[in-house]
This record gives structure tokens, C-alpha cells and sequence, in this order.
């Protein structure tokens, strides 16, 4: 006995440890100069933390579960080794698994414990099973939508939001009587099962522009519920991993959301879809002027300052190598090329710098939407690829727009605007963007690779 | 018992404040690999799931168990291993000190 008790007081300690080693791993990530000593942190912390657990006394079959981790590192492999423009799904997919072990733990506690469980607990469990099982299934279907499997236009239909809101207060009102009657084991498959629907319903009305929120949402809810299981297990390091978890989720979800000029219930409750009616149309006897990529290469050539806008459809043309080439190509001419990243630009929080440091454009070049607009009005060109509503000046402006209030990077004071995009068709959200028709602005038609290969090797012509 | 569930908000409170300062820090040019690394230290879940394994307390238990160390140990594994290779990728244009 005394030796059992000898053991958990070192599974406590070196749960401790691992603790501070979790916190220091995010602290480090602050800085891209410390942030691999973060990563290093954080997995010695895991692997302790893991070593630490199997000293518990309990354990009689050590077989299972060696085989269970193998099984598990060979899954995890191949999903740490996706292509970058991938990330956004595998983190989905990763949600998806993270609550698919929540909840099946939730659910052995439970069957365990029955039908002697404390209120508390039970509410707790509760919690637990409710939140990880809508994660599951929610975060699957976002996957879907991201890795384009499923649909990404938002399905809607009338009366969604109440069908949505009534599973939400079947399950809720399931584990309240749950909770005062512990023994009604037959009504527990209720609060997996209905969760399970409803964070499906949860995501059919999301469309990919609101990916970014939903993805740090689920990010959230994924951590709150392993909270929920370290309160079920009374195991504290799962409380702080839990916590941390759930803060950085909630955090991403308020910047994205901010970024976007909607609050969490209307990304979760109106689809962007039915904004879209709202949408101006009948500009088209608006003229608009276009350039060669030659004419577009002079003009960059002889300017001081270059400021270019990455959108995602700069990243599925897989042009950001391209961009490379042409930053390379001005930064020895002597130009100063930065790039203006916003929030939601990609398809997840942060993804756009990802995909701009993969391709070796170095990181001090990369500037925040708040950093580089006060720049605009000083900035020779502003070349926008592959971007749209994030530059639309419509949303400073005309109070009628549906974008009206979303914070937007300023290119529209460059003194020269270039915008490559393959037509004149409107962009995800379906709204005409004025920044198209003014006098500075030169539209360069043609796939984002495409164009911009041709300026590097204009660039490079006009070298000799 | 009531007394250690008391402890516990204290900690989740706790962690909540300094989860919220730390990550309040972190360049946004950072926050993809922010997500995927918070999701993979969410993964410490595997230690509740490895107890119910080597208990093997009841077969549902010890199924579901299984299962549930395969999906925490993959994110683990690849929460760990993405991070890392993104964060390699960000380079300064400035000369680094080491």
C-alpha cells in the first residue's frame, strides 16, 4: 500500500512538471526565434507526462497499450506530413480525434460508475460527452468541407435554427435528468447520439468563408471538454491542458470573428449565404482598365515600395513559389517588397503566413493588417492576388454593403493598384468590389501562377 | 470529494488566466502553428484513456480505451511533428544570431 502511495506521489510530481512545461511551450511560441524550443517543450512534457501514467498502480495489462500508441504514432505520421495548404483540414480532422477520445472516455467513466455518480460529477460528465461528441462530428464535417469532399456552399433551409436549437435542448434536458436520476443508464446514449446530429446540423449552414472562426470555435470547444474530462478524472494536468486549450481557441475565435465583423451567433446562427441578397448589383457599365504583364513589370521595376496582398486564391493556384521568384526578383533591384497578411486570409488562423514562409519569403517581411495600412498611402504599388473582400473598400464606405464594418487592408490608397484575378466575376461572398474601377487601379487577367511567372521573367528581361 | 472538485475549478480558473495572457502573446503570425500545437498538448487526454487500457476494468472500457489511446497518441504524433515543420519554415531575412 505504502508503495502504491509512493508511486502516485511521483505520477503527481512528474505531472507537475509537465504542467510548467505545457505553459512554458506556449509561452516560447510567443517569438518565431523561440517557438521550436516551445514545440521541444511541449512534447517533453508529453512524453514524461506519458511515461509518469504508465507508473500507475492500476495497471495490469501494459501489452494493449504499447500497441495501442504504436497504432496511434503510425496514424499520426502521415498526418504531421501533409502538404501545407492541407493543414487547415488535418487540424480539423485533429479536433475530430481529440474529441473522439474524450467522449469515448466519458463514456467508459460513466458505465464504470454507474449508477453511484455525485450530482456534480454527473453534470460534469455531462458536459464531457455533450461537448466532445458535437466536436466530433462538427470538426468532421468542417474537415469535409476544407478538404472539398463535402459541399462548401452553406445549406440552409427555414426553421434551421430552431431544428438546431431543439437537439441542443434535447441533450441539455437528457443530462439534467441525467443528473438527478444517475441511475437511468438506458437515457446515456441520448446525450452521445444527439450531440453527434447536432454538430453536424451545427456546420451544414457555414461556408468556407467562415472557416477560420469555426476551426478556432471547435479548437475551443475540444479544449473545454478535455477540462470537463480532467474535473471527471480528477487529474489536474488535464485541467490545465484543457484550459489552455479552450483560452487559445476562444482568443483565435474573437480575433477571427473580429476580423470578419460578425459576432460568434451570426457565424453559428446566419449563414453567409443569406447575406448575399443584400449584395449591389449593376455595375457592370463601370469601366475598368487592365494591363500586360510587360506593362505591370515596368511599373513595379520603377517603384520604391511594393506592398503585395496574398489571398487564398493566390493559394490554390499554388502560386506563392512564383511570388517568391518576384520577390526575389525586386528586392534585388532594390525595391521594397512586404506583404500585407489579413486575419482571415487562408483557411484557418495564421494559415496565409504558413504558406508564405514555405515558400522561404522570410518572416520579418510579413505584416499584420494594423502594421501596414498607416503604410498604404506611401506605398508605390499594392499587388492584390488572389485576394477580393478583404480589400474591398466598400466595407469603409457604403453602409449598404454586407460587408459594411469588416476591418479591410487600405490598398485603395497605393498610389498604384494591380489586381491579377481571372475575371471580373465577383469573389466568395458574391460582392462587386469598387476598388476594381478606380483610376489607379490596373487589372491584370489571367491565373495568379500564370501572371506572375510572366512578370519575373519581364523582370528578368529587362535586367540584360 | 466535494473538496477536491473545488480544487479543480481553482486550477481551471487559474490555467484559464494564464492560457489567456500566454496566448494573448503570440504573433499572429504564429497562430496556425498555435492551434496545432495547443491540439496537441489537448492530446494529454491519452493518460485518461491509457488508465482505462491497463485497468481493463470492464470490456467496454477497455475497447473504448483502446481506441480512444490510438486517436489521442495520432494527435500527438502529428500535432508535434506539423509544428515543428511549419515553425522550421518562418526564417528572418536578417542574419541570425545564434
Amino acid at each position: 500500500m505504502t508503495d502504491f502511495a509512493g508511486n502516485q506521489t511521483i505520477i503527481e510530481i512528474v505531472y507537475v512538471v509537465a504542467s510548467i512545461l505545457f505553459i512554458l511551450s506556449l509561452k516560447w511560441l510567443s517569438a518565431p526565434t523561440t517557438a521550436r524550443r516551445g514545440v521541444l517543450a511541449g512534447e517533453i512534457g508529453m512524453v514524461l507526462a506519458i511515461g509518469g501514467t504508465l507508473l500507475h498502480h492500476g495497471i495490469v495489462d501494459y501489452k494493449w497499450i504499447v500497441i495501442a500508441l504504436v497504432i496511434g504514432s503510425g496514424i499520426g505520421v502521415p498526418l504531421g506530413l501533409v502538404h501545407m495548404t492541407a493543414v487547415p483540414q488535418r487540424t480539423a480532422l485533429s479536433h475530430a480525434f481529440g474529441a473522439f477520445c474524450v467522449t469515448l472516455v466519458g463514456t467508459s467513466e460513466f458505465y464504470l460508475r454507474t449508477p453511484n455518480v455525485p450530482k456534480f460529477m454527473m453534470s460534469v460528465l455531462c458536459m464531457e460527452v455533450i461537448l466532445a461528441s458535437l466536436t466530433f462530428t462538427g470538426s468532421l464535417m468542417a474537415a469535409g468541407k476544407l478538404q472539398e469532399v463535402l459541399p462548401q456552399r452553406p445549406i440552409t433551409y427555414k426553421g434551421q435554427n430552431f431544428v438546431n436549437l431543439f437537439f441542443l435542448a434535447i441533450a441539455v434536458a437528457v443530462a439534467v435528468y441525467l443528473v438527478l436520476h444517475p441511475e437511468a443508464k438506458q437515457l446515456f446514449p441520448v446525450v452521445i447520439v444527439v450531440p453527434l446530429i447536432f454538430g453536424v446540423l451545427m456546420i451544414v449552414p457555414i461556408g468556407g468563408a467562415d472557416m477560420p472562426t469555426v476551426i478556432s470555435l471547435l479548437n475551443s470547444y475540444a479544449g473545454l471538454s478535455a477540462a470537463a474530462m480532467g474535473f471527471v478524472l480528477n487529474s489536474k494536468l488535464l485541467i490545465i491542458a484543457g484550459a489552455l486549450d479552450g483560452s487559445s481557441g476562444f482568443i483565435l475565435s474573437v480575433i477571427m470573428s473580429k476580423a470578419m465583423n460578425r459576432s460568434f451567433t451570426n457565424v453559428l446562427f446566419g449563414a453567409f449565404g443569406q447575406v448575399q441578397a443584400a449584395a449591389s448589383t449593376g455595375k457592370e457599365d463601370k469601366t475598368v482598365r487592365s494591363a500586360t504583364a510587360e506593362e505591370a513589370a515596368g511599373i513595379l521595376a520603377a517603384a520604391n515600395k511594393v506592398v503585395i496582398v496574398p489571398g487564398y486564391g493566390m493559394a490554390v493556384a499554388q502560386a506563392q513559389h512564383k511570388v517568391r521568384e518576384l520577390y526575389d526578383a525586386l528586392t534585388k533591384k532594390g525595391v521594397d517588397v512586404r506583404f500585407a497578411i489579413h486575419p482571415v486570409a487562408g483557411r484557418m488562423p495564421g494559415h496565409m503566413n504558413v504558406l508564405l514562409a514555405e515558400a522561404d519569403i522570410p518572416y520579418d517581411r510579413l505584416m499584420e493588417m494594423d502594421d501596414i495600412n498607416g503604410e498604404f498611402p506611401q506605398t508605390d504599388v499594392a499587388l492584390v492576388i488572389g485576394a477580393n473582400d478583404v480589400t474591398n473598400p466598400a466595407a469603409r464606405t457604403d453602409q449598404s454593403s454586407p460587408i459594411f464594418g469588416m476591418p479591410i487592408l487600405d490598398v485603395d490608397k497605393a498610389r498604384t493598384v494591380m489586381v491579377i484575378k481571372r475575371s471580373m466575376s465577383p469573389g466568395f461572398a458574391g460582392i462587386d468590389n469598387p476598388l476594381y474601377y478606380l483610376d489607379r487601379t490596373l487589372m491584370l487577367f489571367g491565373d495568379a501562377k500564370a501572371f506572375v511567372n510572366s512578370i519575373v521573367h519581364e523582370l528578368a528581361g529587362n535586367a540584360h | 470529494m466535494n473538496s477536491t472538485l473545488i480544487d479543480g475549478l481553482f486550477v481551471f480558473m487559474l490555467a484559464g488566466f494564464i492560457g489567456f495572457e500566454v496566448i494573448k502573446r503570440v504573433s499572429p503570425l504564429l497562430h496556425t502553428p498555435l492551434m496545432s500545437l495547443t491540439n496537441a498538448l489537448d492530446a494529454i487526454a491519452v493518460v485518461g484513456a491509457i488508465v482505462l487500457v491497463g485497468e481493463h476494468k470492464s470490456q467496454l472500457s477497455f475497447v473504448l480505451g483502446v481506441l480512444a489511446v490510438i486517436a489521442a497518441t495520432s494527435n500527438v504524433v502529428g500535432g508535434f511533428l506539423i509544428t515543428d515543420r511549419m515553425l522550421k519554415m518562418f526564417k528572418s531575412s536578417r542574419p541570425t544570431k545564434p
